[in-house]
């Protein structure tokens, strides 16, 4: 749904953090917005497009990720979303980026995903802040999201680092008003050579390490000062609360009283300004979502505060829970009752697969999408699922190991968006390390990126606004990297007789490559109002 | 404590739950009020259960997103069976508008239930969020050609809403 608000500054919208990131990407005359689908950060370029911003998907975050940097060396601003997964593959080029620094500004918006609404892990970004060295922004709201990109992108131009805007969940689908500011204007893009500073040969990037850490101590000094950390007073001094992101507002609910400091730059931390607080007060506790990454750096540096009992450490913080955390409380929780568990669609084009694999008892390498959902009752056709693009891989490490009679029941399943995004190179180690008995490749093509709600892909023939876009065919690609076999089949065509199919490619023990195609259901019908669109448009557009 | 407006609605993927609580934010933006939701995307919109909270009042700047456990003033159902798995954020005086208030009215358009069942929660609201607000609401958030239909069904459920049912959990 998409909310139809007007771009005048200074009035209240109701925004999620996700639109409000978009709204200051557009405010700060971001110059391209790149990424990778994944919830909970989807619709920050989606919303950015919307608006008129220049956004595109990417075939992974990655590649997303090199061409931010690109925009940023050339002196432009660049929005990079993903979701906290996501900075895994994009991390190769930020541990680097982090030692060129950039020219114009680099964001990187990524959204974590703490209880795992979505997602295969729950693992925190805010170490990626400190492991590669870049700096750091926590909103808790959307008004704040809105302010700290703004920051973000100052602190990237005027410190020519990139900068993580960290959200999660709560802060990128929760609404909340933001009152938008006047848009500034952007540098103009030009290139500047300077070899020493962009070629990380090792005698170039020794210095760019040190150039690196100074600029982290000088953007540290900056975070003392900044505004974006705010005091909140208390008249009983003998407990104080430190806390981040969206923590924040669930403690200051759980305890409206009780002073706190609410820290927004993260990364490098406001020591001194801690310290200081911690000083007002008897005792600190810090609250804070995930890991307890926070206590540990404030500990190290000799601030004494406590943090949170183990049991926290796992899922979402609520008012319920930091409550819990002030009193102690290490009772165990009662889980909340169980929804109905998502399900693939009637009819949906996947159910045919999944059907076949079943029945011929099948070891699924499974992979990330919708359908992950195959593990679920009535099918439970897979048998692992650990990232994207994984399915390749992992199968034809069982493929390598396990007893013939095994071996050649392992199948690997994908769909065409994870086949893009890091499919590829698993075909190549496919066609180069070839196990004993072949393989099979199964790519369910529903032609769209479905599981995060219909993104646009390079096998999709479409841009992320639904215009044309050069096509890359699956098929042809297998081809071309020399698989024994390629077999395009219509789902429609292969309803009955899939499980058939299967069996005899399996018994061929060959490498193979099946792509079995039919649009998701709700593309269909997308595309058909987009038609439907088109045709009463009066510029036929 | 602040007089924040707690209301949680629960649902099924693809029956508008999410649309029905961006209309309600709205209307209670309209009406003056600072608000707050949250929800939950992604493996949900494959037909799973969908569940959005809506808080609003004076100032939610230090307000959870999330209606606390028993926090519930309301708790709205598109499909009545769901109401086990948000009962336990209903406080002990919340009231449960449910889909079975509105059954039997017959809408222009099956697809505006939940703007109907919003009517009937209008009912409860109006010292705070008028029908007016909402139907500001409705013609901001939803595209023109769908303002007839949806205005028609929040006016059905709030004429013909049938609270005689109970559905206290």
């Amino acid at each position: 749904m998409t909310q139809h608000t007007t771009e005048t500054p200074a009035t209240p919208q109701l925004l999620s953090g996700n639109e409000a990131v978009a709204l200051a990407a557009l405010h700060t005359q971001v110059a391209l917005g790149v990424g990778y689908p994944g919830t909970p950060s989807t619709e920050i370029l989606e919303h950015f497009g919307t608006l008129g911003g220049k956004a595109r998907w990417s075939p992974n975050e990655k590649v997303a990720l090199e061409v931010g940097i690109g925009v940023a060396y050339g002196k432009a601003r660049a929005l990079v979303t993903m979701k906290h997964v996501g900075l895994n593959v994009a991390a190769d080029p930020l541990f680097t980026v982090a030692y060129t620094g950039v020219d114009g500004a680099l964001i990187l918006a990524v959204a974590d995903d703490p209880g795992m609404a979505s997602s295969q892990n729950e693992q925190d970004t805010r170490y990626y802040a400190r492991a590669a060295g870049v700096p750091m922004l926590e909103p808790a709201s959307s008004q704040e999201a809105y302010d700290a990109f703004f920051e973000a992108v100052a602190i990237s131009e005027t410190f020519q680092r990139p900068v993580i805007l960290r959200l999660s969940t709560r802060v990128c689908h929760s609404r909340t008003t933001v009152v938008p500011r006047e848009p500034v204007t952007a540098p103009a893009p030009a290139f500047q050579r300077d070899i020493p500073k962009r070629v990380m040969i090792p005698a170039y990037a020794r210095p760019a390490h040190r150039r690196m850490r100074q600029a982290l101590q000088a953007v540290g000094e900056h975070f003392e000062q900044s505004d974006l950390n705010r005091e909140f007073p208390g008249e009983d001094r003998r407990l104080g609360i430190i806390t981040s992101g969206v923590a924040t507002v669930h403690a200051a609910e759980a305890a409206p009283d009780l002073p706190m400091l609410q820290l927004t730059t993260t990364w490098p931390l406001p020591l001194e300004r801690i310290r200081r607080f911690a000083q007002s007060v008897e005792r600190c506790i810090v609250i804070e979502e995930g890991d307890p990454i926070l206590l540990n750096d404030l500990n190290a540096a000799g601030i004494p505060a406590t943090g949170k009992p183990e049991m926290y450490r796992f899922g979402e913080l609520n008012v319920e829970r930091v409550t819990r955390i002030l009193n102690g409380d290490t009772r165990p929780e009662t889980e909340p009752p169980k929804g109905r568990p998502p399900e693939l669609c009637a009819g949906c084009p996947h159910r045919i697969s999944f059907a076949a694999l079943r029945e011929l008892d099948c070891i699924v390498a499974g992979d990330i999408g919708c359908y992950t959902l195959g593990v679920l009752s009535p099918f439970e056709a897979m048998d692992t699922c650990v990232c994207m693009g994984a399915s390749i891989g992992v199968g034809l490490g069982l493929r390598h190991v396990l007893p013939e009679d095994e071996a050649t029941r392992v199948v690997s399943v994908l769909g065409d968006s994870t086949f893009m995004h890091s499919g590829i190179t698993g075909i190549l180690e496919m066609v180069y390390n070839r196990p004993p008995t072949g393989h099979v490749v199964l790519v369910l093509d529903n032609g769209i990126t479905a599981m995060t709600g219909m993104q646009e892909h390079p096998g999709s023939g479409r841009l992320l606004d639904r215009g044309p876009a050069h096509r890359v065919d699956i098929a042809e690609l297998g081809r071309a990297m020399g698989l024994d076999e390629v077999i395009e089949v219509d789902a429609n065509d292969v309803k009955h007789n899939f499980a058939e199919l299967l069996r005899d490619v399996l018994g061929r023990r060959t490498l193979a490559l099946i792509v079995v195609k039919k649009p998701c259901l709700l593309l269909q019908r997308q595309l058909r109002r987009d038609a439907k669109a088109t045709a009463a448009s009066p510029q036929g557009k | 404590m602040t007089p924040t407006t707690n209301i949680v609605l629960s649902g099924l993927g693809g029956q508008g739950v999410l649309t029905a609580s961006g209309i309600l934010a709205q209307a209670a933006i309209i009406a003056g009020f600072d608000v707050k939701t949250s929800e939950v995307h992604g493996m949900s919109q494959r037909g799973g259960s969908v569940r959005s909270d809506v808080r609003f009042g004076p100032n939610l700047t230090r307000t959870s997103p999330m209606v606390p456990e028993g926090g519930a003033d309301y708790i709205v159902l598109l499909e009545d069976d769901q109401l086990p798995t948000v009962a336990h954020a209903l406080s002990p005086e919340g009231i449960v508008v449910a889909r079975a208030h509105i059954d039997g009215i017959a809408l222009p358009n099956p697809r505006s239930r939940n703007v109907a069942i919003l009517g009937a929660l209008s009912r409860h609201l109006d010292n705070r969020i008028t029908a007016a607000h909402f139907a500001q609401a409705i013609a901001r958030v939803l595209p023109a050609k769908l303002h007839e239909a949806n205005l028609s069904a929040f006016s059905l459920g709030r004429e013909h809403a049938n609270f005689a049912q109970s559905h206290t959990p």
